[in-house]
């Protein structure tokens, strides 16, 4: 009895200490036996990246919104108001507002923004001085799923920021002045505007992995712009012929066939290059920057 | 010039890994490609470390450790040499090597995006563990490693500590055959040293295998079975602490630096080598080290001698046997840290 109260301020110091040690040899008779298979392993990562934009949603979606919104407001609400001459092209020529020309244009270069900043931007920063890219690299799988991994996540963000683009101008424009869409072919436009995804993700990641980060800036100058600007946004790729250098030119540019594809998909009013055009671009186009996305990305990650 | 005493690699792996051991490596190499000329990282490297033992290798920064964790760890690509890890060859089986491995990095990888929580659960899932279970799995090492107010933290908002902790909780979550700590108390206060050193202590106590480079000596002799010292990519010397302070350490090394260059052929003069217990006398500039297993009256000779010979003593220092003066003897450097 009288033992019991005399130690007990020794006793549980001592307690604290090894009861520290118990929890942390449990952490090694206790443990749950990992079955790792390539498809768990995917799956958390994607449950991860939705983890993190579930986090940043608000941001997310500003950043997804604000673009179409301007753009809509701009060319589908002020510029009809007060009457500029905008939109008197071959759209207005057939009757067309000008959203309607818009719309795959603008859904195009969501298809960039996205698909490149939602890819590339978490590039910079894991590969930055922490390395924290290595705490994904030793995750049980080869290192190219995990490139993979990197471009279906930024392939959703991209397609989400697209889509996001319908229920903007159906509701922002002038009176008299809606897009007229005209879905000819589900499939089509699903096809479009998956490979529109992939292959700005793909496009993301190679960019990601082979650009000096401090040069980023520099970049998404030097190849955001032009390629968004001379991506047939604001005209139809036939509507070029009258400039006939810059309609060939602009076959370099990937977005001309997201642009090209989504006017093929939503508004065959206007006209579009021929279909298979398109999806050649599109499929093979994911195909290339994919391999050489994965390609650097490996290299990158194991040195 | 110091041509060491008998440099301690006894054994040299041959063939393909024995059963039981954790890792094992032949004449393992990295050399960097670079437009400025290649640079030799890692030179030759031999390592047979069985299931349950708690190696270290012990360096300089540059010494080479992180490439050859790199390497073992498969995020690094050996350009000679092979290397296993858990039975499985690194460059070949990369995938079933990360499964059997835990690593603790010199950098803080940690998912700064994530919670503290969240950290643990994801990396769980990683390996295969369904939702539930990772999050128990979560719990259990949150608790063990002391973080339960920290929970709901964001990684980043952690302490240099406490992110290491949850970085070393992270290398667990899947019960790894061998883990790999690579410096893992850089830039930690001493107290959350000895903290951390008493979590490694109680996981080796239980078997766990354990790969740990460091750059501080009593970190090596308090945690590790064996060490490899290292230096400019290759071992200079590997076993348990006592071998290395019987082979290159036992003993005093006494070291005068006089103000004056130590003229050529003064220590045969002088007949320094001809005392009892001298096992080595070297001359470098300015200094004068006689390496002692009975240093008794050494100083006072050193400096009368200098005295004699028109030299003024500058500084002396006698170092005890330890580490350090083993890596003295093997580099014939001081230890820099």
């Amino acid at each position: 009895m009288a033992t019991t109260t005399q130690p007990a301020g020794i006793g549980t110091a001592s307690g604290d200490g090894a009861q520290v040690a118990s929890s942390i040899a449990r952490l090694i008779t206790d443990a749950p036996v990992p079955h790792p298979t390539l498809l768990k392993t995917f799956g958390a990562m994607m449950a991860r990246e939705f983890r993190v934009l579930g986090r940043n949603a608000p941001s997310t979606f500003i950043r997804a919104v604000m673009q179409p919104l301007l753009f809509a407001f701009v060319f589908a609400y002020v510029l009809p108001k007060i009457g500029s001459g905008f939109g008197t092209g071959a759209g207005a020529a057939s009757g067309l507002t000008f959203s309607t020309i818009l719309v795959p244009g603008l859904m195009g270069s969501m298809f960039l923004m996205q698909g490149m900043f939602g890819t590339t931007m978490p590039l910079v920063m894991e590969f930055s001085w922490q390395r924290t890219i290595e705490d994904r690299a030793l995750a049980p799988v080869p290192i190219r799923v995990l490139a993979i991994q990197k471009i279906t996540a930024g392939a959703i963000q991209a397609f989400i920021g697209a889509a996001i683009v319908f229920p903007v101008v159906y509701w922002v424009h002038a009176p008299g002045q809606g897009p007229h869409i005209d879905v000819t072919s589900w499939f089509l436009l699903a096809a479009v505007m998956v490979f529109s995804s992939t292959l700005t993700a793909s496009m993301g990641l190679w960019l990601g992995t082979v650009v000096d980060p401090r040069k980023m800036q520099m970049v998404f100058a030097v190849v955001l712009l032009p390629l968004t600007m001379l991506g047939c946004v604001y005209y139809p790729w036939s509507a070029l012929h009258v400039i006939r250098w810059l309609q060939i030119l602009v076959l370099i540019n990937p977005m001309v066939y997201m642009t090209e594809g989504l006017r093929a998909a939503l508004t065959p009013s206007i006209g579009h290059m021929p279909l298979w055009a398109i999806m050649l671009a599109l499929v093979g186009g994911t195909a290339v920057f994919g391999y050489l996305g994965i390609r650097s990305f490996r290299n990158r990650v194991v040195g | 010039m110091i041509t060491a005493t008998a440099n301690g690699r006894n054994s040299v792996p041959a063939g393909p890994p024995a059963a039981k051991a954790a890792i094992r490596t032949e004449d393992l190499r990295k050399t960097y490609k670079s437009s400025r000329g290649d640079v030799e990282a890692v030179r030759g490297i031999d390592l047979d470390i069985p299931q349950g033992e708690f190696f270290g290798l012990l360096g300089p920064n540059g010494a080479g450790k992180s490439t050859t964790i790199g390497m073992l760890t498969t995020l690094v690509h050996p350009t000679g040499g092979r290397a296993w890890v858990a039975g499985h060859d690194v460059t070949r089986q990369p995938v079933a090597v990360k499964r059997r491995i835990g690593v603790v990095t010199q950098n803080n990888t940690l998912d700064m995006q994530l919670t503290v929580a969240e950290n643990l659960e994801f990396r769980s899932r990683f390996f295969g563990l369904s939702k539930g279970v990772a999050a128990r799995r979560a719990a259990q090492l949150i608790d063990a490693f002391g973080l339960s107010d920290r929970k709901n933290a964001m990684a980043d908002q952690l302490s240099g500590g406490q992110g290491r902790r949850l970085m070393i909780a992270r290398a667990l979550v899947h019960q790894p055959d061998v883990l790999f700590l690579d410096e893992p108390t850089a830039g930690l206060d001493p107290q959350t040293r000895v903290n951390l050193w008493d979590i490694l202590k109680v996981l080796h106590a239980q078997g766990q295998t354990i790969l740990l480079t460091t750059h501080y000596m009593e970190e090596a002799e308090a945690l590790c079975d064996r060490i490899a010292v290292v230096d400019h990519g290759k071992i200079l010397a590997e076993g348990t602490l006592d071998k290395l302070l019987a082979e290159a350490g036992a003993e005093t090394i006494v070291t005068v630096r006089y103000e004056q260059p130590v003229p050529d052929g003064l220590a045969e003069r002088a007949g320094l080598a001809d005392r009892p217990g001298v096992t080595k006398v070297e001359t470098d500039g300015d200094q004068l080290r006689v390496f002692s297993g009975d240093p008794e009256g050494l100083l006072g000779d050193l400096v009368n001698i200098g005295a004699a010979n028109g030299l003024h003593v500058r500084d002396a220092t006698e170092a005890k046997p330890s580490l350090e003066t083993a890596f003295l003897a093997l580099t014939g450097r001081e230890y820099r840290e």
